[in-house]
């Protein structure tokens, strides 16, 4: 069950990112759970505290604390923020302060509607003209496609670090670091 | 209550600031308009758990302020675009305790003596107001001195040929070289330039009760997770251990007080929203030299230089891509620098002469590498190349660079000030950003860029590139691994370089400067600006170590 997205968006939402950054002989967005990432993002404050920055000062995976899985506690201005960039102004006055903003909600109610609601059934060729087609509402997709891929995993994408492996990447290293010899030699 | 002093931000300058007067026995509130996420004010001994090595959180969610959609700014090249060509994101250094020293990767070179009297010793250029400053490298050397130990600072005293005196070696020793930088080292030596390690404010060695840096790579943006840099943790942790200094975060300072002579305080909106008003027999302003001119012109000043002489370093940055993988992501960022390009010598004065400049300087040249994995993601354009590029990663893992923080001359028509309509989440007008280089700038960059593409040959690059932050019309990069949209539009013209300075220019003359030698106002003497912002011309060094120093004096010359 996708977090904010409806079952539809949500399948094309999927086969959007596979195309974007599609699966080799590793993980592609898709396997790596960037889609979730994308609805997580959206659906961000059905979460308390809202899944917006990840805690620190580690993640585990090298040592030291989890800490990472607990998010960061919002104050009142940085909801207002994340409210206005995800939810948009809505007409609200208190986020009209510099006039309407859109949100990536409507945004990607819109742009997933305009990739068409046969999106999911239309060969590869047909869907990448689409997402050519689709302008900023693409910029913006493969923008978070990109962030859910090599981000780190608590944000939701990035599954197991898997996309991180890929290319040979440790990721968050605290507290081990790397040793004098690893920075100074080949 | 009326505390001795109210610092008016929390950054390297405000904290240095706070810890010279609470050593001198005064009580100090310092107010920042950002979060808290740096130190107990409860038990200063204690500090953060909240940096991480986070890309998410650091480059591409704001956490460390602006938000630029709650405090936007806004830019354009002249008048003559109108009254903005660009809202959003323009320069910005942290809003959050600490302010721009959290995000530093902590590089912190001194000035030398001839970067503080240019006019007397190169001239007058057309169309700029290069002057000499008032104070010079001999009179700040004792507060450099100790402004190197009060953050800790690990260097190679005699390393770099063309550095000022000192007068003793640096507190530590350089933390391990990178080994991109090892490389474009010693081929920077084989076309004659003369590279050093670089000054940097991260432990090399456990120092003042903060351990060393263990080289985890997440430096440059980020916060440290675990406090190995010194800026401007140290003094902060100082001022609060005095138990004479209060430190009030997520607190706006929206006005300064006055009686027509003197600051009496500060209007405030702390977090709850509720306004009210601070009293204070000083105020230190040091939110940078952006949101510094903002607040004197909010607080209705009008001396018609405030704002004025804004300048940024122009960055010249040669790009190559090699065939084996430098792993620039383990260490402190930059590791090495050279100051080649900021000697005027017989070629750079040809340069010059056949571009009817009468000398240029170019600027500090960072040695470094590639950024990190979603930002790279995000240049490489999509479909069944994306992951291919990722794993070659030309842009990251195999890309080495030179930065040069070129100097960026002060004229009157760049300047800050208070956007006509834009707002705040809070209500205020937000700084305006009017900017444009100099011929210099663009002269200076031409003449020193194609040496480093040189140097990146010799390095082995099987691909090299020029490009400049601000763009310069003309110029493209064109590459097979880069999405060419991501270039060019509304926000090329704004410089990348968050090097802020000159706003409040330093001098003698009331009528051609904003704050005397100790960074007094003129007009408010019990006023004291202690950032950038009174810097008289940007040298081509990062400024932090100067505004330090000078912060460290203007508030030794306060308790007199």
């Amino acid at each position: 069950m996708p977090i904010w997205l409806s079952d539809d968006e949500y399948r094309t939402l999927t086969a959007a990112c596979g195309r974007l950054i599609p699966a080799d002989e590793t993980v592609g967005a898709v396997e790596a759970g960037v889609p979730d990432y994308i609805d997580g993002l959206l659906g961000a404050f059905a979460f308390d505290p809202p899944r917006i920055w990840a805690g620190g000062p580690s993640s585990g995976r090298f040592g030291g604390v989890a800490g990472f899985e607990h998010f960061h506690r919002l104050t009142a201005l940085d909801e207002l923020a994340w409210r206005m960039r995800i939810e948009g102004s809505l007409g609200i006055a208190e986020r009209e302060f510099n006039g309407p903003v859109t949100g990536w909600q409507e945004r990607y109610r819109q742009g997933l509607a305009d990739l068409g609601a046969d999106f999911c059934e239309v060969d590869g060729d047909e869907q990448d003209a689409r997402l050519r087609a689709g302008g900023a509402f693409t910029t913006l997709l493969y923008e978070h496609c990109c962030e859910g891929m090599y981000g780190a995993p608590e944000y939701g994408g990035n599954r197991g670090t898997a996309a991180w492996q890929a290319i040979d990447f440790l990721g968050d290293v605290q507290p081990r670091g790397f040793t004098d010899a690893e920075v100074s030699e080949p | 209550m009326t505390v001795d002093a109210i610092i008016v931000g929390s950054g390297p300058g405000g904290a240095t600031a706070a810890d010279i007067l609470t050593r001198a026995g005064w009580t100090v509130t310092v107010i920042e308009k950002g979060r808290n996420h740096l130190i107990d004010p409860d038990d200063p001994s204690r500090l953060a758990q909240d940096y991480s090595n986070d890309e998410l959180k650091f480059l591409h969610r704001h956490f460390l302020g602006p938000d630029p959609l709650i405090e936007p700014r806004t830019f354009r090249t002249s008048e003559d675009d109108g009254e903005r060509t660009y809202v959003g994101a323009v320069n910005s250094i942290p809003s959050t305790v600490g302010g721009g020293g959290t995000h530093a990767d902590g590089k912190v070179p001194r000035f030398r003596p001839e970067d503080f009297r240019l006019h007397s010793i190169y001239g007058p250029i057309d169309d700029a107001a290069v002057a000499d400053w008032p104070v010079d490298y001999d009179e700040l050397e004792p507060y450099y001195a100790e402004v190197e130990r009060l953050i800790g600072v690990a260097g190679t005293a005699g390393a770099n040929p063309f550095a000022a005196w000192r007068s003793g070696p640096y507190p530590m020793a350089s933390g391990a070289p990178m080994y991109g930088a090892v490389l474009s080292s010693a081929a920077a030596e084989g076309q004659g330039l003369h590279p050093y390690p670089a000054p940097t404010a991260a432990n090399s060695v456990p120092y003042d009760g903060r351990p060393a840096c263990n080289n985890c790579g997440h430096c440059a943006y980020f916060g440290c997770p675990i406090h190995a840099k010194g800026d401007p943790v140290a003094m902060l942790q100082h001022a609060l251990s005095t138990g004479r200094a209060e430190l009030l975060s997520e607190t706006f300072v929206s006005r300064l007080r006055t009686d027509g002579h003197r600051a009496t305080g500060v209007d405030v909106i702390g977090p709850d929203g509720v306004e009210r008003t601070l009293g204070a027999r000083h105020v230190v302003v040091a939110g940078g030299a952006i949101e510094t001119p903002r607040l004197l012109l909010l607080s209705g000043l009008e001396h018609p230089l405030i704002g004025r002489h804004l300048m940024m370093h122009f960055q010249t940055m040669s790009i190559g891509v090699f065939p084996e993988r430098l792993h620039a992501h383990r260490g402190r960022s930059v590791t090495h620098v050279h100051d080649d390009c900021m000697i005027v010598d017989d070629e750079a004065r040809a340069a010059a002469r056949a571009a009817g400049l009468p000398w240029i300087r170019g600027g500090m040249v960072e040695h470094g590498g590639g950024g990190h994995p979603v930002m790279e993601a995000q240049f490489y354009p999509w479909g069944p190349a994306h992951k291919e590029a990722m794993v070659e990663s030309p842009l990251r893992d195999r890309l080495w660079a030179f930065i040069m923080q070129g100097e960026d001359l002060p004229q009157a028509g760049n300047r800050v000030d208070l956007d006509p309509t834009i707002r705040d989440a809070r209500g205020f007008p937000v700084a305006r950003i009017t900017y444009r280089p100099h011929r210099h700038e663009l002269v200076a960059s031409a003449h020193h860029g194609p040496r480093h593409l040189r140097v990146l040959d010799e390095m082995g690059a099987t691909w090299t590139a020029a490009a400049s932050s601000p763009f310069v019309e003309g110029t493209t990069i064109t590459s097979p691994f880069i999405d060419a949209d991501r270039f060019g539009g509304p926000s090329a013209a704004i410089p990348a370089s968050r090097h802020v300075m000159g706003t409040t220019r330093m001098g003698d003359d009331p009528l051609t400067s904003v704050v005397d030698r100790n960074g007094r106002l003129h007009d408010l003497p019990n006023v004291v600006v202690a950032d950038s912002s009174v810097f008289v011309t940007s040298a081509g060094y990062g400024p932090t170590l100067t505004l330090v120093a000078l912060a460290a004096r203007a508030a030794a010359s306060l308790v007199g």
